[in-house]
């Protein structure tokens, strides 16, 4: 019962800053309502006992995405008559997407409710159940493949987003770091001997 | 001790539910570590100026109270009277806002904190993933502040924070890999065990690369000089916070000092043992009458080492010169990184031929 309530309240929040992202006006408020729908996504995996994945989705989401996000969207000029123009022009086609996104979720709910009963309270595992471990154990071994080719894909987009943002422009000055920390006084400064001069 | 409390009140104790009494004693023990934080904060002050002072060869505070032992309380209160100035083409909700967004997860981190072996107010298992995950989350505090703020240079300061706190988080992260494969787990109350048995078994030993660059990594991170340049006065005024006056100051002030006080005890948690002894292995010691705490490890050991890594935060800040800007982004991104990576992959051999008590990977 009290998990019940626990749950819808959170439910409650999530649904509504999701709303909040896509209505609102100003882009850092939809940033940061889509920061609390993190957060409340986080706390139902939690209370799914997926402690795990409620942290690591703070750690990386929040954490990392959303500030590289919030840092693209602080520097835009926000022109909002320009974004409500946008908004009827592209609105047919986001009801479109979705209505059909809609549509696969029910269908994959029900499909699923046909083949096996849904519990409708969150699965109580037995103490001193570690969900990184769990998580871990299956990762590295069953699904070992996978895993190493995602993150050869990551890697691929890192070098490829380098590559794409490297040009070399000439006439820039750039600081090569090893020579200065290799240099000594010899290569810089000349001695010169000579003979000390007579007053005339 | 129970024959101290009243019958009475025992009786009442026991009659509550058990749910009741869980939350009571939690409480009580948030407020505990919550009191405590501030009061090492307003200390820490206190503390920075007296150790810059006599570095500078001046004398520091010493006019409120003995040895200027009340100067905190005065400043809190200069602070509190203060007028808070709000812009008016800023965005309020979000100026207001901002200050608190820095200081809840700056205080929020201590919930998993081991202050000793049994004092902990949650002892969960994916701990080190928490405190990673909440430092992370302060630096919405000072984007924000820039942005609302609606000014020049407190925009300029929040960039500069956003993209240096985003890459040496990364650094720092794999510097704790490094300690959850040498501890084998997560908690940190389980990382502090694995280091048992004196200095040679605390991981400072063999992950002494990674101390480092944690270290160096939660200097940035805090936004401490050298790499201060968030603030830097001499650039851009007082970067984020420049609008900011009176209390919301004063919570940016509380916050940034809670987070160093925080990274201080982590850094004595995953390296330098926790709150146990380094005399530990010195069991001859027990026989001593005078010496015979030392071997004991308890909450001393970790305010001993807390107030050591404040002195460096202080120390390193009168002794170095603010970083330039492309240097703080070189040496997160081209050194740390590729040390860390290279360190794993030494612990990880290490831990494969079974060199040293701290391979948890063998067991």
């Amino acid at each position: 019962m009290f998990q019940a309530i626990l749950f819808y309240f959170y439910a409650a929040i999530l649904v509504a800053a999701a709303l909040g992202v896509v209505f609102s006006r100003n882009p850092v408020h939809s940033i940061m309502l889509l920061v609390l729908a993190f957060f409340n996504s986080a706390i139902l995996w939690l209370m799914a006992e997926a402690e795990f994945l409620a942290i690591v989705l703070v750690l990386v989401y929040v954490g990392a995405v959303m500030v590289l996000f919030l840092f693209v969207v602080m520097m835009l000029e926000v022109n909002i008559e320009a974004a409500k123009r946008g908004l009827i022009r592209y609105a047919p086609l986001a009801i479109a997407i979705a209505l059909i996104m809609v549509v696969e979720l029910v269908q994959l709910i029900w499909l699923r409710g046909q083949l096996a009963e849904l519990p409708g309270v969150f699965v109580a595992y037995p103490e001193g159940y570690d969900n990184t471990k769990a998580l871990g154990s299956v990762l590295y071994t069953e699904h070992v493949y996978a895993f190493e080719i995602a993150a050869v894909i990551l890697l691929l987009a890192i070098v490829s987003a380098i590559t794409l943002t490297m040009r070399k422009r000439p006439g820039l000055k750039v600081q090569k770091i090893a020579e200065q920390v290799a240099v000594r006084s010899e290569d810089r400064v000349r001695i010169v001997k000579m003979k000390s001069e007579k007053k005339s | 001790m129970s024959n101290l409390v009243p019958g009475f009140i025992v009786d009442i104790w026991d009659w509550l539910p058990a749910s009741v009494q869980y939350v009571t004693i939690v409480t009580w023990k948030i407020l505990y570590v919550t009191v405590g934080v501030i009061l090492a904060v307003a200390y820490s002050t206190y503390f920075e100026r007296r150790v810059i002072g006599s570095m500078q060869g001046r004398i520091g505070p010493n006019r409120v109270g003995p040895f200027g032992l009340l100067q905190p309380f005065a400043d809190v209160l200069k602070l509190l009277i203060k007028e808070v100035i709000i812009p008016s083409k800023s965005n309020r909700f979000l100026f207001i806002i901002a200050p608190l967004l820095s200081l809840t997860p700056a205080l929020a981190a201590w919930a998993v904190i081991p202050l000793n072996d049994t004092f902990v107010i949650a002892d969960i298992n994916a701990g080190l993933l928490y405190v990673l995950a909440l430092t992370s989350v302060g630096v919405y505090g000072v984007i924000l502040a820039g942005w609302a703020s609606n000014s020049k240079y407190a925009f300029l300061g929040a960039m500069r924070s956003a993209a240096q706190i985003v890459a040496y988080e990364i650094a720092m992260g794999f510097a704790l890999v490094g300690v959850l494969m040498a501890a084998g787990s997560l908690n940190l109350g389980d990382i502090v065990d694995a280091q048992a048995g004196g200095v040679s078994h605390w991981f400072i030993v063999p992950l002494l690369p990674l101390f480092f660059v944690f270290w160096i990594s939660g200097l940035a991170e805090t936004n401490r000089a050298p790499f201060d340049v968030a603030e830097g006065e001499s650039e851009i005024v007082a970067g984020f916070h420049v609008e900011y006056s009176g209390v919301a100051f004063a919570i940016f002030f509380l916050a940034e000092y809670a987070n160093m006080v925080l990274i201080s005890a982590l850094t004595a948690i995953f390296f330098l043992g926790g709150w146990a002894s380094p005399f530990e292995s010195w069991t001859f010691l027990e026989d001593v009458q005078v010496l015979g705490w030392l071997v004991h490890g308890g909450f001393g050991w970790l305010f001993a080492k807390i107030c050591f890594f404040m002195y460096t935060f202080f120390w390193l800040r009168a002794t170095f010169p603010r970083y330039r800007y492309d240097q703080i982004m070189r040496l997160g991104w081209k050194v740390f990184i590729p040390v860390t990576i290279i360190w794993i992959f030494v612990e990880g051999a290490m831990a494969w031929m079974h060199v040293g008590p701290w391979s948890g990977l063998a067991n």
